[in-house]
Parts: C-alpha cells; sequence; structure tokens
C-alpha cells in the first residue's frame, strides 16, 4: 500500500500549477505560447478534481477529469483556428498588435 | 340651437388636428375641403345661432354653455365654458364670416405654395383660439386663446421659414406682444388675489361692489390689463411689431393683423370695462394712446413704399381710433368701427394681394401702375375698400362708424375737442394715404405686366367684403340721419351705461359731420392733386431737405425701432457678453470638465491588449477570493 499522499498536497500543487498557467498566460506575447499556458490551468484544474475524488473514495473526480480533457479538445480546435485567423490579419503572432480595440 | 355653441370653436380645432396629423397625404383640394370648409361650418352655426339670438333672446340676454372644470386649485375652480351675448355675438360673427371668406380667398392665393395643409392647419387653430378668446366665460380661458392667436401668429408670420428675416419678423411679433401678455398676466393675478374669481360677470360685479372709483387697486387693475391691450392692438408703444408682420403671406395679415388678432385688444377692454370706468386715470390714458398712435401711424403711412406695409399703419392708427372711442365711454362705437374695419381692412389686404400675385409678387406701389384696366374687380373693390377706410360720406361703412367716434369724441363726458381735433387729423391724413396708393398702384401708366388675374374663389370674397363695406354702416345710423341705432340698441345688454343718451343736440352733431365729411372728400381730393395730376410736384416736394428728413423719420415708423434698439436691445446684447464666462457659469462648465477627466483616467484602462484584460481578471479573482476568505 502506497503511503496515501495527503489532500492538501495534491491541491497545492494544483494551485502552484494553475498559478504557473495563469502567469504563462499573462507574460508571454506570442499566442500559440498564451494558449499552451491556457491548457497547463486546464490540467490542474482536471488535478485537483482528481485528488478531491480519491479524498472522497468516489470516482466522479475522474469522471470529470474525462470532461475537462473534451473541452480542453474542443477549445483547442477552436483556439487555433482563431489563430490562424489573427496571423491572416495581422501578420504576426504578437497578441499585443491585435489591440484596435484601444480607447 | 344655443346649445351648439360649443360646436363653433370645436369645428375649426377639429379642422386643425385633421391638417396637422393627415395634411401630408391628402390633396391640396382636400386639404382646402377641411380648412375651408370648417371655418364655413362655424360661419354658418354663428348666423343661425344670431338669428336665434335676436328673435328669443335668452334670460338676462346672455347665455352660458359650461363644457367642463378645468382644474379646482382651492377655491379657484375655473371651467371650460362659453358665453354668448351681445358683444361676443358681434365678434364671433366677425371672426367667422370675414375669417370664412379669407379662408376661400387663400385656397387659391397659396395653392401654388409648398405647406399648403400647413397652413390651413395654423389658420384653422387660429380661427379655433381667437373664438375661445372672444366666448371664454372667464378671463383664464381668455388668456388661453389669447395666448393661442399670439402662437398662430408667430407660426404664420414665419410662415416661408427659409428666409431668415421671416423668422425675424415672427420672433419680434412674438415678443413685443409677450411684453404685453405679461403684463396682462400680472393683471389676472392681481384681480383673482383682489376679487377672488376669474370669472367675468362676477369680476365686474364684485369690482362695481368693492372698488372705489379711482381706487389704487382698481387703476392698477385697469392699467396692467391695458398693458396686454396694448401688446396685443399694437398700440403706442409697443405697435413696432405690425409693420413687420407683413413678412407673412397676405391672407394672414388680412385675417390676423387686421380684422381679428390685433382687435382683441379691443374686445378685451370692452369686456373689462366696467374696471376702466373705475379707474378714469387709466381711461383718459386710453384715450390719449389711441389718439396718439392714430396720427403716428397716419403719418407713417403716408411714408410708405410697400402696398403691405401702407395697410399695417393704416390698421394701427384705425385701431387708435377704436382706442380713442374706448377712453371716451363710447363701447359700441369702438365695437361697431371694429366690425366695419374688419369688413374694409380684409378687403384692402385682400385686394393687396391680388395685386401682389399679380405683378409677380412685387410689394413696391411705385413698380406698379396702370392695374385698373387688367384687374377691374379688384379695382373696384380696392376702391371702395379704400373710400370707407377714408370714410366717404354717407356710402360707406366707415363713414358712419369713424363718424360715430368723432361725435362722442367731441361731446361724451370723458371727450375733449382736443381728441376729436386729434381724430380730425387722423381723418384728414387717412384719404390721403389711402388714395395715394390706390393712385400709384392702379392708374398711372402700366410698369409692369400681369401675371395671375383672380380666379373665382379670390374675386367671390373680394366682392362679398365690398357689399359689406357698403352696407355694413347702416345697421347705425346716426341720429341726423334718422335715428334708429339698432346695433347701439343691440349692445345696450352689454354697455348698459350707454342707456343713458347724449342729449340730441342734433345741430352739433349735423355740423360736425358735415366738418368730418369735408376733411374726408378733401383728404382725396388732394391725394387726386399730389399723385395722379402732379405726381412730379410730390416727388420734387420729398427731396426738399426738410421734407426728406420728415419722409424718413415717417419712413422709419418714427424712429421707434431705432429707439428700442438703442434703449432696450443693445444693453442687453452687451450685458449677455460679458456675463457669458462668469463666475456663475464655472458650475456648469465645472460638470462637463469633471466629466471629461474622469473619461480620460478611465480610458487609459482600455488598452485593447488581450493580456491587460487577463491580469485585470486575475487581479479582480484574487481579490474577489480574499473578500470572501477574509
Amino acid at each position: 500500500m502506497i503511503a496515501s499522499v495527503p489532500m492538501e498536497h495534491g491541491l497545492i500543487l494544483a494551485a502552484i500549477l494553475f498559478a504557473l498557467g495563469l502567469v504563462g498566460v499573462i507574460v508571454r506575447r506570442n499566442i500559440v505560447f498564451m494558449l499552451m499556458g491556457v491548457e497547463i490551468m486546464l490540467n490542474a484544474v482536471g488535478v485537483a478534481f482528481v485528488v478531491a475524488g480519491a479524498r472522497w473514495g468516489q470516482v466522479d473526480g475522474q469522471v470529470l477529469f474525462i470532461f475537462i480533457l473534451t473541452m480542453a479538445a474542443a477549445e483547442v480546435s477552436v483556439g487555433l483556428a482563431l489563430v490562424l485567423q489573427l496571423y491572416h490579419s495581422f501578420r504576426t503572432l504578437d497578441a499585443d498588435a491585435a489591440s484596435r480595440m484601444k480607447g | 340651437m344655443l346649445n351648439l355653441l360649443f360646436l363653433i370653436p370645436v369645428i375649426p380645432f377639429a379642422g386643425f388636428l385633421v391638417l396637422a396629423l393627415l395634411g401630408r397625404r391628402l390633396s391640396n383640394a382636400s386639404i382646402a375641403f377641411v380648412g375651408v370648409g370648417s371655418v364655413g361650418m362655424s360661419a354658418l352655426l354663428s348666423v343661425s345661432m344670431a338669428i336665434d339670438f335676436m328673435t328669443n333672446p335668452p334670460a338676462g340676454r346672455a347665455f352660458t354653455q359650461t363644457l367642463w372644470t378645468w382644474m379646482r386649485a382651492g377655491s379657484f375652480t375655473p371651467t371650460i365654458s362659453f358665453t354668448l351675448d351681445a358683444l361676443s355675438l358681434v365678434m364671433m360673427l366677425v371672426v367667422t364670416i370675414v375669417g370664412f371668406f379669407i379662408h376661400l380667398y387663400s385656397s387659391e392665393f397659396m395653392q401654388d405654395e409648398d405647406g399648403y395643409s400647413r397652413f390651413f392647419a395654423f389658420m384653422n387653430l387660429f380661427v379655433g383660439s381667437m373664438l375661445t378668446l372672444v366666448l371664454a366665460d372667464n378671463l383664464l380661458l381668455l388668456y388661453l386663446g389669447w395666448e393661442g392667436v399670439g402662437l398662430c401668429s408667430y407660426l404664420l408670420i414665419g410662415f416661408w421659414y427659409r428666409d431668415a428675416s421671416n423668422g425675424q419678423a415672427a420672433r419680434k411679433a412674438f415678443i413685443v406682444t409677450r411684453i404685453g401678455d405679461t403684463s396682462m398676466a400680472v393683471g389676472l393675478l392681481f384681480l383673482f388675489t383682489h376679487l377672488g374669481t376669474l370669472n367675468i360677470q362676477d369680476l365686474m360685479q364684485s369690482a362695481r361692489n368693492q372698488w372705489a372709483s379711482g381706487s389704487p387697486t382698481a387703476v392698477l387693475a385697469a392699467a396692467l390689463l391695458l398693458g396686454g391691450a396694448l401688446g396685443k392692438s399694437a398700440q403706442l408703444p409697443l405697435q413696432v411689431w405690425l409693420p413687420d408682420a407683413m413678412a407673412g403671406p397676405t391672407p394672414v395679415s388680412a385675417l390676423i393683423h387686421a380684422a381679428t388678432m390685433v382687435t382683441a385688444g379691443v374686445y378685451l377692454v370692452a369686456r373689462t370695462h366696467v374696471l376702466f370706468t373705475l379707474a378714469p386715470a387709466v381711461q383718459s390714458v386710453v384715450a390719449l394712446i389711441g389718439a396718439a398712435t392714430l396720427l403716428l401711424a397716419a403719418f407713417s403711412a403716408l411714408a410708405q413704399n410697400d402696398i403691405k406695409r401702407v395697410l399695417a399703419y393704416s390698421t394701427v392708427s384705425q385701431i387708435g381710433y377704436m382706442f380713442l372711442a374706448l377712453g371716451v365711454g363710447a363701447w359700441s362705437a369702438a365695437i361697431f368701427h371694429l366690425m366695419t374695419h374688419a369688413f374694409f381692412k380684409a378687403l384692402l389686404f385682400l385686394g393687396a394681394g391680388a395685386v401682389i400675385l399679380a405683378q409677380h409678387h412685387e410689394h413696391d406701389m411705385f413698380k406698379m401702375g396702370g392695374l385698373w384696366k387688367r384687374l377691374p374687380i379688384t379695382f373696384w373693390t380696392f376702391l371702395i375698400g379704400a373710400s370707407s377706410l377714408s370714410a366717404l360720406p354717407l356710402v360707406t361703412a366707415g363713414f358712419y362708424s369713424k363718424d360715430l367716434i368723432l361725435w362722442h369724441a367731441w361731446s361724451s363726458a370723458e371727450g375733449s375737442k382736443g381728441l376729436w381735433a386729434a381724430g380730425l387729423l387722423g381723418a384728414f391724413i387717412t384719404p390721403i394715404y389711402a388714395f395715394r396708393m390706390v393712385f400709384i398702384t392702379f392708374l398711372g401708366e402700366e410698369k409692369m405686366a400681369v401675371s395671375h388675374k383672380p380666379g373665382t374663389r379670390m374675386a367671390v370674397p373680394l366682392l362679398i367684403l365690398g357689399l359689406l363695406s357698403i352696407i355694413g354702416g347702416f345697421v347705425e345710423p346716426p341720429e341726423t340721419l334718422g335715428n334708429l341705432r339698432p346695433f347701439s340698441s343691440f349692445m345696450q345688454s352689454v354697455f348698459p351705461e350707454e342707456g343713458v343718451a347724449l342729449p340730441a343736440r342734433e345741430s352739433a352733431e349735423m355740423i360736425l359731420q358735415v366738418i368730418a365729411s369735408l376733411v374726408s372728400i378733401g383728404g382725396i381730393f388732394i391725394a387726386y392733386l399730389l399723385f395722379l395730376r402732379k405726381p412730379l410736384y410730390a416727388k420734387t416736394l420729398s427731396k426738399t431737405p426738410g421734407c426728406s428728413i420728415l419722409q424718413r423719420f415717417w419712413f422709419s415708423g418714427w424712429g421707434f425701432d431705432w429707439l428700442y434698439d438703442t434703449i432696450f436691445v443693445r444693453p442687453f446684447i452687451w450685458l449677455t457678453r460679458t456675463t457669458k464666462d462668469d463666475f456663475f457659469d464655472f458650475g456648469y462648465t465645472g460638470i462637463a470638465s469633471l466629466t471629461r477627466m474622469a473619461h480620460g483616467l478611465l480610458i487609459k484602462t482600455q488598452t485593447g491588449n488581450i493580456r491587460w484584460y487577463a491580469i485585470g481578471i486575475a487581479v479582480g479573482a484574487v481579490v474577489f477570493l480574499g473578500i470572501v476568505i477574509f
């Protein structure tokens, strides 16, 4: 029997991963890297769900993880399509270039 | 039958609503049908009501019909009610009958105009308001009609709004009459505060009981109401708006500024005559103003070139006669002159309109001439109108009414020889300017070709008004010519004080009549000499230095426009200019600049940068979580 990992550690891990993803979204200028940061955030949330599910001994956490994975796949497809459109309009992947809504 | 009294003002109002809402979609024929028909219906109803009233008069010689209570504010409960008595009957007949003919005339005169439905809508609104004014039972409803006619006057003077000077003339008319209206409103408040009612009959009764003759309250009340009358009737000192009001279409000048609206002031004084008899000082002021205005305007009319301006000054002058009559206590004589004046002045204006239309919209008399062959109906009816205006003896209505006024000015207790002399001098100048107009416009050599001859709808009103200008005076032949006097005996129910007949000094009256007749014929003869026989003499006379100064002075209406410009307009403009950016404006501009600063700050958060928004979401979420947890 593996020594059970305390739930708090799992949640802290999820939180740190989330924060790292958020910082990645905020700090990176390239849109593709921003999308990767979003992926990291989604996976962090998934970790949190699985940990909670393990705590309560139910399988719902892992079910929700499947949901999140599905959703992430759909989101990535839409997101990459938008990235392609952005490149088509602005000829660059710099997120700061798309600031026509300024003011 | 008398129960249909309310329909008389209501039908024109209904006509106004129909034309205002649906006018744009109707054809010209339908518009004319509604516009002319509504006033025609009112005219028919008025005539039948008059016959009914005269054959079986109601109790107390007055019929009141209350429609509803307007408002209830404590003890102040004015009602919408119409009263028909002798005075309002005469006014109602004049307004509807003359109004109908003018509407009929304008259905042809205005037919090429853009705003055909707008014109008839405003004209109907005007007739409805004027009828409200004359039929009103209480002073508040009268004031409503008063304001209504003022509004319509503004709208109709500025009818051709695309030309800015027409708008200026309209504004001038409205602002000057507003001064009078304010005085009248203060007067109404004063009357209500002191006598507790605005119902005219109750007011007159209470005033007679409570106020001593010559008391300060009576003087103040009468003076305030007089202020309103002076504004509306274009008398000294508020006469400056009427000549410029000629910027409107000619039927407007005929209806509003000759026959009806400007007589509202005369009507008001006659209606509240008890107040004026209680304030003899004010009544003598009325007579003085009347005499001064009639002379001022008569001389000004002598120097005008625009045919409508001659008629405008003539109107001011003739209303001066009515005020003179009111001032010497000849109430029914004033109303009699009001009636005959409505006939011949409307006729003159409509004739002038026909001439203007025939001369390619030219107004300058000196560019016209020789029209008597081309426009025969217009010429003969215009001649009748001018003769009536000049009070040609025995055959014209003007003779009877003007002569009655002159007789009362001489012989009444409040009259004086000076007032009579002023009236006589006016009666000498009037034929001079009237026939100057006739001779220059219609006789002499033809200067401009005729473009549009009047059709049936313009000719019939001219003919009928011409007929009325002749026979209209026969309702009051003077004592010397068969002492019948049906008109003043009819009016006696409203003016009981006049029952005290003047002593029948037939010889004195006969002498005065002969003098007045000679003066009138003499004036026509002088006009003939100066403007037909030897027109060059008049021209050279006007070129001499003395005469040219006089001519310019009279042309500008005795310089009143310049006077008011210097005393009121310029200081006001200077004042507004200097206080334009003062301390108090800081409140308003401060709010605006504060808002602009806040805007400048807040807009810095809208960077359009997606990473910035992501930061915003993150920070917001952290703050929110913090609040929730702690």
